[in-house]
């Protein structure tokens, strides 16, 4: 009977113990870059561009060219992801096709980003022949983030209530109403977490940008959707690893961590802040 | 009225169009990964532009790309070895010519090395003559090998990776594959214990209060983008690994599999808590009945239900590390050999692709070699996804 106890009590210590590790192991990672790159950040470094081979200067065309990526992959992979998100839960609920395209949209999820990196060079940089450029890097990534858009959304409508769709259909509304005035407005604000988490995924993604967008070093910003465009994440793995100079360099290289995670937290948190927003809103209502 | 219903099975199409899209490109996919792969197959052995020349005599048909690189090598250095006659193998290159007649007898444009190249190998019986293939009289007095393409064997049983090795580049995929395999294994040993035992943790013994601090943590720790994983490895975990271990370089596969242990986590941890949260109430509660110690619940009751949970669990995690690129490509030290130890530098295919892709010339051989990388990588993971859908869906049968 005692040693029922105890060794309930031993494993359940050693598998808190353990999640607090894992917990550790988070907060020491940021905890390592943020410390290291605070320091690095100022106006210049935000505002320039690298100079004296990527040791002095800063990193704003990489800032712009991420940001760039994020609006092209957004402008394809959203209204794309959320159309296919509603098809297959609206109209396609229980049909072969539907349950073809929701295999093919999990594997497509998970097909590694360096596949995905020589499909779009493959595709759209060579026989497109879209070149290195902001298309080519924005539909490679959209591609990628594809299956978060259409999973969120999916499981976004399937959160709602059955009811709601019977209730606007009996009032004489068509499915298209329904979905665009009742389920669609229900529906928005997990949807749109979801869309700000997938900006997350796009902003760090390297291996999908290798070759179909990332410059090396260009100090000047793009002028069309056809050039090429210096990229944070792109960034960081230069300088880190084969900069002219990688210990003068290292100085930059945690300063872009810092940067490239402050993305990532505030896209976190904005999404979490959103949730608890709306969530409350439906309470109240 | 017909109008709307028009419109309305307009947009429908149109919604039914954007579904298809994740289909397109997994068709896509295939169809570029493994066109670009096959052409692999029909990629000389020698270096394009070049051929390779022996003396009449010689009974030798074929040589694959090993053996031509063991051969200019001097790793192989008679005939015997490679299928021939008991010979010495004399290897001939362009530049050694020079070593068999004078600047004048090749010619000042060196218009005549044609003809003493054709000379020398018709009178050398052991002579293998590495030759751009301009530099062939139209007569040649020996046999050409200039037709052999890199067969399936060289790929896939192919034990070096020396892309841009002349005169034959090599693309054997095994230390590559090995690589990758001993980096996934370290990491699914090192992140299965933590997984789990996190995923416990969350499922059964952690108050709501601490779940709901410890839930967004570990997404955020899925969100860190890979590349900081890697500098992170780079900075931290590479020199720690190199002194704690006196290496003589600290980019090792262990520093591959600690960074993709923790990259998995995440997964392994969200996949196996949701499984163990579907554990029917009344299951955890009868086993309590009877007496049962919490613990004893778990591991008796809640963990063999949730058994292929657990098991998707383990396999998507696999499946990011087999995948994972950039956090990799940082920390492992790239080196193509097959390793022994984990303290050994290791190349992963991922790391590969994204290491040589930007110098490999497009259409060349490097390059579809490259490809069929990553339709191996495809099919991999193809494999997993399809293992993981058949695990559920057994789950379900029962």
């Amino acid at each position: 009977m005692q040693s029922k106890r105890i060794s309930q009590a031993i494993a359940f210590t050693l598998f808190k113990l353990m999640s607090y590790a894992v917990i550790v192991i988070l907060v020491l990672i940021l905890g390592f870059i943020i410390s290291r790159g605070i320091g690095v950040i100022n106006w210049e470094f935000l505002t320039a561009a690298p100079e004296e081979g990527m040791t002095k200067g800063g990193i704003f065309p990489a800032i712009v060219g991420t940001f760039y990526l994020i609006i092209g992959s957004s402008l394809f992979s959203f209204p794309i992801g959320i159309m296919s998100g509603i098809y297959m839960n609206e109209y396609a609920t229980d049909n072969k096709l539907a349950s073809f395209i929701r295999i093919m949209t999990n594997n497509l999820s998970g097909v590694p980003s360096v596949v995905f990196g020589l499909f779009g060079m493959a595709l759209f940089v060579n026989t497109l022949g879209f070149g290195d450029s902001i298309l080519a890097g924005s539909l490679t990534l959209g591609l990628l983030s594809l299956p978060l858009v259409i999973r969120t959304t999916e499981e976004s409508l399937k959160a709602i209530d059955n009811s709601f769709r019977e209730g606007s259909l009996a009032l004489g509304a068509t499915k298209l109403q329904t979905i665009q005035k009742v389920v669609l407005p229900m529906a928005f604000p997990n949807i749109i977490t979801g869309l700000i988490l997938s900006i997350g995924r796009v902003s760090g993604e390297t291996a999908p940008i290798l070759f179909t967008v990332a410059a090396y070093f260009l100090p000047k910003l793009p002028n069309s959707i056809f050039d090429q465009v210096m990229a944070l994440p792109y960034h960081l793995y230069v300088i880190s690893t084969s900069g002219t100079d990688i210990e003068s360099s290292r100085a930059m290289a945690y300063g872009t961590a810092f940067v490239l995670i402050s993305i990532i937290l505030i896209i976190n948190i904005l999404a979490s802040v959103l949730r608890n927003y709306f969530a409350k809103k439906v309470k109240m209502n | 009225m017909q109008v709307k219903r028009f419109f309305e099975k307009l947009i429908e199409g149109f919604l039914l169009i954007s579904g298809s899209i994740t289909s397109i490109t997994i068709l896509l996919i295939v169809i570029f990964l493994f066109k670009e792969a096959s052409g692999l197959f029909t990629t000389p052995v020698v270096e394009e532009g070049y051929v390779l020349a022996f003396n009449k005599e010689n009974p030798i048909k074929h040589l694959n790309a090993y053996q031509i690189k063991q051969i200019f090598d001097s790793e192989i250095s008679n005939w015997n070895e490679v299928g021939g006659k008991d010979m010495p193998i004399e290897v001939v290159r362009l530049s050694d010519l020079t070593n068999y007649y004078t600047e004048e007898e090749l010619g000042a444009e060196f218009e005549h090395i044609p003809a003493k190249a054709s000379e020398l190998t018709a009178k050398t019986p052991g002579i293998v003559l590495f030759l751009p293939k301009q530099y062939v009289a139209k007569k040649f007095d020996g046999i050409l090998l200039d037709h052999e393409t890199i067969r399936p064997g060289d790929f896939f049983g192919g034990k070096e990776w020396y892309p841009t090795s002349t005169p034959s580049a090599q693309f054997g995929l095994l230390p590559l594959i090995l690589g990758t395999f001993w980096v996934s294994l370290g990491a699914i040993l090192l992140a299965l214990p933590f997984g789990l035992a996190v995923a416990v943790y969350l499922a059964e013994i952690a108050s709501m209060r601490v779940r709901n601090v410890l839930k967004p943590l570990i997404e955020l720790l899925a969100g860190i983008p890979s590349v900081v994983y890697g500098f992170f490895g780079l900075v931290v975990i590479v020199p720690f690994l190199q002194q704690t271990f006196g290496l003589p370089v600290g980019e090792t596969a262990l520093a591959g599999s600690i960074i993709l242990a923790i990259m998995a986590l995440p997964t392994i941890i969200t996949v196996a808590e949701d499984s163990m949260r579907t554990v029917p109430r009344a299951m955890k509660e009868a086993s309590l009945a009877l007496g049962a110690t919490h613990w004893q619940t778990i591991y008796k009751v809640i963990v063999p239900y949730a058994k292929s949970g657990i098991m998707s669990a383990a396999v998507l995690g696999i499946g990011r590390a087999i995948g994972e690129t950039m956090a990799v490509l940082m920390v492992t030290g790239n080196a193509a050999v097959i390793p022994h130890t984990l303290l050994e530098p290791v190349r992963t295919i991922p790391a590969t692709i994204a290491a040589e892709l930007g110098e490999a010339p497009v259409g060349s051989g490097h390059y579809q070699a490259l490809f069929a990388l990553g339709a191996i990588l495809f099919l991999i993971t193809m494999i997993i996804s399809i293992s993981v859908e058949l695990i559920s869906k057994k789950k379900y049968a029962k």
